[in-house]
């Protein structure tokens, strides 16, 4: 009787067992998304009470795609978090977002939570953190690089098209072809702003110079696919540009690699790409995201938050050129001339075009 | 005629990891086995590849390891596939979405970073983007002469087609479809290392951007026949060339707006899979289980 019983479990489970196949890789990729998503959720160590203002509070920092580590955008803000966290005390809890859809989730965690401030990084987050925000009045939210209105909400803009008029009047200046590149990820609002001031860089520098633009693509992967981003550089630098800027995420690596292979000269975005390829990169047209971050984190814990829009320019070096030990033999000869033209335009006399003025409703659509 | 040279030479490039995908995938469709794992195979032997040249500085140990993690991938696949008796599609997105989730957790913990691998040095890479078009243009031969005068090919067939004149030859088709699925994976792996190692230079997310379901787009359009496949591939080349080369440019002074440009290649897939009888030369027993 015992045995038939364990000959029947066996001789069951034996049966079942290859129908458990599909089960159990479900389950497993369930665990693995979940891990994937869920680890990076780290605090720095310290207190995990959440008070209300002061020191000791806990600040909630929701990432945009591509990760903490992505050594732009995100580092970027995280840098500017960890400075501040420990400048004055403060607990940092951040998220990472596998996608546009989780935004929203994890601002209203956060808000639930009790956190007094919740930043979002990238201009994605715009949609839900007006959403989110309408629903906790009382929590205090802050989006760096877009515009969100709200009597709870500050928005840190910037204002790329200065730094990218810069760099392209350095292009213009460089260029021994007179044609330089433009490599954009999608072709949204942003990015054309981007387009349209080193356009008008280059031509300021250069009057007979041309300027080739291209796009990656028109769904999200535009912003991941460095062989695009190369196939790009490489018609371009076919048609014989010798510079070009990139301003399309991860896809820009691409750009980078053909700028080696053709031994011509690129223009890093974001954050210093200079070191990517040490003497073959121009420069790179910074967001001091960093900044931004911690400079709400600050307003916030010396109890003078402010709702409302602030932007970032060359004025305040939001935006700026990176210059260090990679590229200072490239552009010395010209920075006595580049520095001109910085004062220039802060002080207004040089008038830098801005594509979402010529824009009926102005925004980072 | 420089400009022709340059079309060309994008051509070739662009289709590189298509054909390896398609020509892996047709392997693995002609035995029956319907496969939308392509794409996560492309990145799984992609991401090997690049950690490994990140740890060795060595392409060809890359080389080997994107193509057996390629193969180990297929072989998981079909396993599955064929154990679970569920559908194969589910089972391919079920594959797809762990390699997705996979990739970012071993990355963060190899390398403390979840986006992608450290950026590899030209010396270790591969630099030759014909030798790759090369290989690839030789696995389709190949394939092509296997498919029909040899026992594998023909075995691989019947698999796709009458699973159970082979049962009744005492062959396992089951076994016949987990081979063809690992398989498919090297031959994919090879696509995947061309990704990471030759056109980009390095492992970054979701860098495959969709060709492992182009390929499979290429697989109907050419009837699962490897030539016709082959074909297939060049064309979504040629369509994404055309699509590079023309962006930004105008017409008699009128200046063609980019997202017209830009859905070129979608806009050629969808009228190709459109006005073709395809579905007529599927394997017949494609997505059942043996």
């Amino acid at each position: 009787m015992r045995q038939n019983l364990f000959h029947s479990l066996r001789a069951r489970c034996l049966g079942f067992a290859p129908n458990l196949v599909a089960p159990i890789l479900v389950a497993l990729m369930v665990v693995v998304t979940l891990v994937s998503c869920t680890k990076k959720e780290a605090g720095t160590p310290g207190s995990s009470s959440e008070k209300l203002a002061g020191p000791g509070i806990t600040i909630g920092l929701v990432l945009d795609k591509g990760g903490k580590d992505d050594k732009s955008f995100n580092s970027a803000a995280v840098a500017g978090a960890e400075r501040a966290a420990k400048e004055f005390g403060v607990v940092i809890k951040d998220v990472e977002s596998p996608d546009d859809a989780a935004f929203e989730p994890a601002m209203r965690t956060f808000a639930e939570r009790g956190m007094p401030l919740v930043i979002g990084i990238g201009f994605a987050q715009t949609d839900p953190m007006k959403k989110v925000a309408a629903q906790f009045p009382k929590t205090h939210f802050a989006v760096i690089d877009g515009v969100v209105e709200g009597p709870n909400v500050t928005s840190f803009m910037f204002e790329e098209h200065e730094g990218s008029y810069l760099v392209g009047y350095l292009a213009g200046l460089v260029t021994k072809t007179g044609k330089v590149g433009f490599v954009g990820g999608m072709e949204i609002a942003m990015i054309r702003r981007f387009l349209m001031a080193y356009e008008a860089g280059v031509i300021a520098a250069n009057p007979k110079a041309k300027v080739f633009s291209n796009f990656v693509g028109i769904t999200a992967s535009a912003w991941a696919n460095p062989s695009k981003g190369k196939e790009l550089a490489l018609s371009q630098i076919g048609q014989g540009a010798d510079i070009i800027f990139h301003a399309a995420g991860a896809s820009g690596m691409g750009v980078f690699d053909a700028v080696e292979e053709k031994k011509v000269f690129a223009i890093g975005v974001d954050s210093n790409q200079n070191g990517i390829k040490p003497g073959r990169v121009l420069t790179s047209m910074l967001k001091r995201v960093d900044n931004a971050v911690y400079e709400v984190i600050r307003s916030e814990v010396e109890g003078r938050f402010k709702p409302g829009p602030n932007s970032f320019g060359l004025k305040d070096k939001g935006v700026d050129m990176a210059v260090d030990a990679n590229n200072e033999a490239l552009v010395a000869p010209h920075m006595k001339k580049l520095d001109e033209v910085r004062e220039q335009i802060i002080s207004g006399k040089i008038v830098v075009p801005d594509f979402y003025k010529t824009q009926p409703t102005s925004g980072t659509k | 005629m420089e400009l022709l040279i340059a079309f060309v030479e994008s051509v070739m490039r662009v289709s590189v990891p298509l054909l390896f995908a398609a020509y892996g995938g047709l392997i693995s469709e002609r035995s029956g086995l319907a496969n939308v794992a392509l794409e996560g195979q492309l990145l799984l032997s992609a991401f090997v590849a690049a950690a490994t040249v990140a740890l060795t500085q060595n392409a060809w140990v890359g080389l080997g390891a994107g193509i057996v993690a390629g193969g180990l991938g297929g072989a998981v696949f079909g396993w599955t596939s064929v154990k679970s008796r569920a559908d194969h599609i589910v089972i391919g997105i079920a594959f797809n979405m762990l390699i997705a989730g996979l990739i970012p957790t071993v990355c963060r913990a190899w390398f403390g970073v979840t986006g992608g691998t450290p950026q590899l040095q030209r010396d270790a890479r591969f630099t030759s983007d014909i030798s790759f078009f090369l290989a690839a243009v030789l696995v389709g031969g190949i394939l092509w002469w296997a498919l029909q005068s040899t026992r594998w090919g023909l075995r691989l067939k019947a698999a796709g087609d009458r699973p159970e004149a082979l049962t009744v030859q005492g062959v396992s088709a089951g076994w016949v479809r987990i081979q063809a699925s690992t398989l498919c994976g090297l031959v994919v792996g090879i696509g995947g290392v061309n990704l990471s190692l030759c056109q980009g230079s390095g492992y970054i997310r979701e860098m495959a951007g969709g060709r492992g379901f182009i390929a499979l787009a290429a697989i109907i359009f050419g009837g699962w026949r490897p030539v016709q496949t082959g074909l297939a591939c060049l064309l979504f080349a040629v369509a994404d060339a055309v699509q590079t080369m023309l962006q930004g440019k105008s017409i008699f002074d009128l200046a063609i707006p980019n997202s017209i440009v830009q859905i070129i290649p979608y806009v050629a897939t969808l009228l190709l899979l459109a006005f073709r009888r395809s579905m007529m030369s599927a394997p017949s027993a494609i997505n059942k289980p043996v």
